[in-house]
């Protein structure tokens, strides 16, 4: 077999591989569920996400490790990755090359050629790094946002897998929603059209990893050159060439990724997968301006910093940013957050939202819970998120240390905010209906939201007596809407101030149940009033976790009467909203 | 080309593009005549095509109408419970298609009570298939918290699965409108209909829990999970929801299970420590009888929780569970 047609299958395999762990990504047992299927391996296998958060935390979390074998494998046999294994560059090889066939050979000759902007990616490599590479200082992990491998895992996990799961519902149950996903999807699509200008344009000139993969296989062992010095300059082996690295002269091992298409294409069989260097000669250093490299640096230095004048670390933290169970305090957690989007993926609840530069620019595609969005606020008795963050941005926390039990239960529950009361829009306080569904939907035991009994005399003119039994009484006033106070929450209250349940009502009649007697009889002529008895919420601070579905069962659907915001997180101590006891 | 300076040409082809502009006139013309609208869009809420959910009660036997088992095995109690109002045979003919509605509220384990009990419902399944021969059951519920983790975490879905049952989660095209005859609050409102539309009988399976607004949550309020849409506007009227959803399902048969009872912190619990131990289990084919007697084990009496009285009022049963002669029995 041709080894490119080796390649293909290799890119076919991955690319199926990578949608299956797409689509398995849901809390379940079952086959094409989460079970134990490794759905961050690709994330895993990124050396720029262990780089980075190498930089960040100076350790390297656990399966992260596979990332050493794609470093191991790239130093020896260079960029393999890119044509062989990343998702991302398969979906651009395949547009690409389907976008660009009918043109004649000069053109894809043209086309494929090396251009000086390729240096590009490697200053966006250089910036992201430096942002990360001072944590004493301040640093924030950044690379997600260019990173193609949590690029093309957010583009399909929360953009193009929605959409297409909506009629079938194989991975979710409810319809999902992401806010901001058009965002996603306009960069992903822009990335993959932008390749009918030139085949593998993100690869080219903004991919940090592959910029990354260029530096490592500076000493590749063995390497794409020519097997003689001569040839007649045809200029075949460019004409496919995916990394525009100019096979036809002095080789660009730095941009070689590892197509073979070069060795395919040449009819004098002059280019091959050799140990020497090219007879053509070859480059195998970037091709990086002194003046890029500086600039890219400078800027590097001082972003973080320009970024932080705005001090939403500091006393300007923004309290809409509610983070998932288990998130490290802001600062740790922006040094490990990848933004691959598997933590919204995973939510069963759906309440895990890509956060936006409203929290701050680094905030942005970090995950942020929404209350309104989703089933039921952060659940209780899960704990998905932690378990799948291949960073541990979110910690992989158990039930019990979630919920304050056995060993955790001298810390407390973990409280991811704290909810606070709208009285002015909440039914029993402002507007004198009874509903509680807050108090009902509070998942910890004791409950965190508690109620208040009260007796409020509706809006109307008192009622005169005419004629009254024990348990009915007749009035002056025949206006009464018929049977509205027969709910089981209204009262109607003598001069004396015995209160009865009201058990129906006429125009001009009040009648109580049986056991509801008034012991003495309301004398004729003298006042009644009706009263509504409400259950006031009320929040008990200390036993709130923050879990939100109190917001997001409240009836009061457009600005929610009970809302959640961070203060309180146990995450950070300076968000602390009470003394310690 | 065309060639300007040749009249001929330059006439044929002026009368070719007269005859396509004529054609395209003709187009916009019909068009417009066809969706003309000389009305302007309706106001208020399109009435959607309106649904009734079916009546799935057997004929009234008198002195079988409740069944009231004490023993602490829950399994054991059903069996004797469904046995003393004549078998599962008496609700479920052989080739029927039965459906089960669990509470199933919310994602929290079985030994939290706060939904049903997953070998209850797995017990039910079983007794339809081995004893009533019924050639399906579904069982099915419309939960608060994300339905999925819901089914998975109460057990319930894989008890209902092992015994032979099918689990229908709710969606969007499960959910059609009702009226309710004589109904106030339930007028053109979405119900989780899809599940129920084609099959023949209604088992209703629920624990007796606390509720702080309605006074407890039992065989009535287990209903509310038939409810779409914003449902929770209806807390401000709960009693009235409560015995509206009585009158709007009329099932074959409810279990109300008061092995262990939430006695506070409900309907959610959370704890153990909100559990009691009532070692009663009710059967019946009225619900209203059943939770009349049932708020008695949250030491509650049937004027607590005007619900009762008001579906009554309605004729959805009784409160006065003694006129119907329940069978008391022990086991174990």
């Amino acid at each position: 077999m041709k080894i490119v047609q080796v390649r293909r299958i290799s890119q076919v395999f991955f690319f199926l591989m990578f949608v299956w762990f797409c689509i398995v990504s849901t809390v379940g047992d079952r086959l094409w569920q989460l079970r134990g299927w490794p759905v961050n391996w690709f994330l895993q296998l990124d050396p720029l996400v262990a780089i980075g958060t190498i930089l960040t935390t100076h350790t390297l979390y656990r399966a992260i490790l596979w990332a050493l074998a794609t470093v191991i494998l790239t130093i020896i046999f260079g960029r393999f990755f890119c044509s062989w294994v990343c998702p991302f560059g398969s979906v651009h090889h395949f547009v690409g090359f389907w976008g660009n066939r009918k043109k004649s050979m000069p053109q894809k000759v043209q086309l494929n050629k090396y251009r000086k902007a390729q240096c590009i990616k490697y200053f966006v490599l250089i910036f992201f790094l430096v942002m990360s590479a001072f944590p004493s200082l301040a640093a924030t992990l950044q690379t997600g946002l260019l990173d193609p491998i949590p690029l093309i895992t957010r583009s399909f996990n929360l953009v193009l897998l929605p959409i297409v799961d909506r009629p079938v519902g194989l991975a979710s149950v409810s319809e999902r929603f992401y806010v901001g996903a058009w965002l996603t999807l306009a960069i992903f699509l822009t990335a993959v059209f932008l390749n009918l200008a030139i085949p593998r344009f993100y690869c080219r000139f903004i991919c940090p990893l592959g910029a990354l993969f260029a530096i490592l296989g500076r000493f590749a062992l063995w390497r794409i050159g020519k097997n003689q010095s001569e040839c007649i300059d045809c200029k075949l082996c460019e004409q496919s060439c995916e990394g525009g690295c100019e096979p036809a002269g002095s080789i660009r091992i730095s941009e070689c990724v590892l197509c073979f298409n070069c060795r395919e294409d040449c009819k004098e069989d002059i280019i091959s997968y050799q140990r020497r260097a090219s007879l053509a000669g070859e480059e195998t250093s970037p091709d990086v301006s002194r003046r890029g490299f500086v600039l890219s640096l400078v800027s590097g230095i001082l972003a973080v910093p320009a970024v932080r004048l705005s001090n939403k670390l500091g006393s300007n933290w923004v309290h809409k940013v509610i983070r998932p169970p288990g998130a490290l305090s802001e600062e740790e957690f922006l040094k490990r957050c990848i933004k691959c989007g598997q933590c919204m993926r995973v939510c069963p609840t759906n309440v895990i939202q890509p956060g936006g530069i409203d929290g701050g620019l680094e905030n942005l595609w970090t995950p942020t819970l929404n209350n309104r969005i989703g089933s039921s606020g952060c659940q209780y008795n899960c704990t998905a998120c932690g378990q799948v963050c291949p960073t541990s941005a979110i910690r992989p926390i158990t039930l019990a240390e979630k919920q304050g039990h056995g060993e955790f239960a001298e810390a407390g529950p973990i409280k991811i905010g704290t909810a606070f009361l709208d009285r002015n829009r909440c039914l029993p306080w402002a507007m004198d209906k009874p509903c509680i569904v807050c108090q009902e939907n509070c998942p910890v035991s004791p409950k965190a939201i508690y109620t208040q009994e009260v007796f409020n005399t509706i809006r109307a003119d008192a009622l005169t007596v005419k004629k009254a039994t024990n348990t009915t009484i007749e009035t002056v006033e025949d206006n009464l809407p018929l049977d509205k106070f027969a709910t089981g929450d209204y009262y109607c209250v003598a001069e004396d101030g015995e209160r009865r349940k009201i058990a129906a009502n006429t125009e001009n009649s009040i009648e109580t149940s049986p056991d509801e007697r008034f012991e003495k009889i309301p004398a004729q002529g003298s006042k009644i009033e009706i009263q509504v008895r409400l259950q006031r919420p009320l929040i008990d601070i200390e036993k709130c976790i923050g879990c939100g579905v109190c917001e997001h069962e409240c009836p009061v659907s457009g600005k929610k009467a009970v809302r959640v915001s961070a203060e309180g997180e146990t995450r950070s101590d300076d968000r602390r909203l009470l003394l310690k006891s | 080309m065309t060639d300007q300076t040749s009249e001929n040409f330059g006439r044929r082809e002026f009368l070719s593009r007269a005859g396509k502009a004529g054609i395209s006139i003709a187009a916009a013309g019909t068009v417009s005549y066809l969706l003309y609208d000389n009305k302007g869009p309706k106001t208020g809420i399109d009435t959607e095509e309106l649904v009734t959910l079916p009546d799935f009660s057997i004929p009234y036997q008198q002195g079988q109408t409740i069944s009231i088992v004490k023993g602490p095995d829950r399994v054991e109690t059903l069996k004797k419970a469904i046995e003393l109002l004549g078998g599962i045979e008496r609700f479920v003919k052989p080739g029927e298609i039965v459906a089960i509605k669990p509470n199933v509220a919310f994602a929290s384990p079985p030994m939290l009570g706060a939904t049903a009990n997953p070998e209850l419902i797995a017990e039910v399944v079983k007794l339809c298939y081995s004893r009533g021969g019924a050639k399906k059951v579904v069982v099915t519920d419309n939960p608060i918290n994300e339905p999925a983790s819901c089914f998975t975490l109460s057990g319930i879905g894989k008890a209902a699965s092992a015994a032979g049952a099918k689990v229908v989660f709710p969606k969007n095209h499960l959910f059609k409108h009702t009226t309710l005859a004589g109904g106030r609050l339930i007028k053109n409102w979405p119900i989780f209909f899809g599940p129920f539309e084609k099959v023949d009988k209604l088992i209703g399976i629920a624990p007796v829990k606390d509720h702080h607004r309605s006074g407890a949550s039992m065989t009535m309020k287990n209903w509310y999970g038939l409810l779409g849409g914003r449902r929770n506007i209806f807390h401000q009227d709960i009693n009235t929801i409560i015995a509206e959803l009585a009158m709007m399902v009329k099932p074959t048969l409810v279990i109300l299970d008061g092995t262990e009872v939430m006695m506070t912190n409900g309907p959610t619990g959370g704890s153990v420590s909100d559990l009691r131990r009532a070692n009663t289990l009710i059967a019946s084919t009225d619900c209203v009888a059943a939770d009349s007697y049932g708020c008695g084990l949250l030491d509650l009496t049937v004027p607590d929780l005007p619900y009762l009285a008001k579906a009554e009022k309605a004729g959805a049963g009784t409160t006065n569970y003694e006129s119907l002669k329940p069978i008391f029995a022990t086991v174990g």
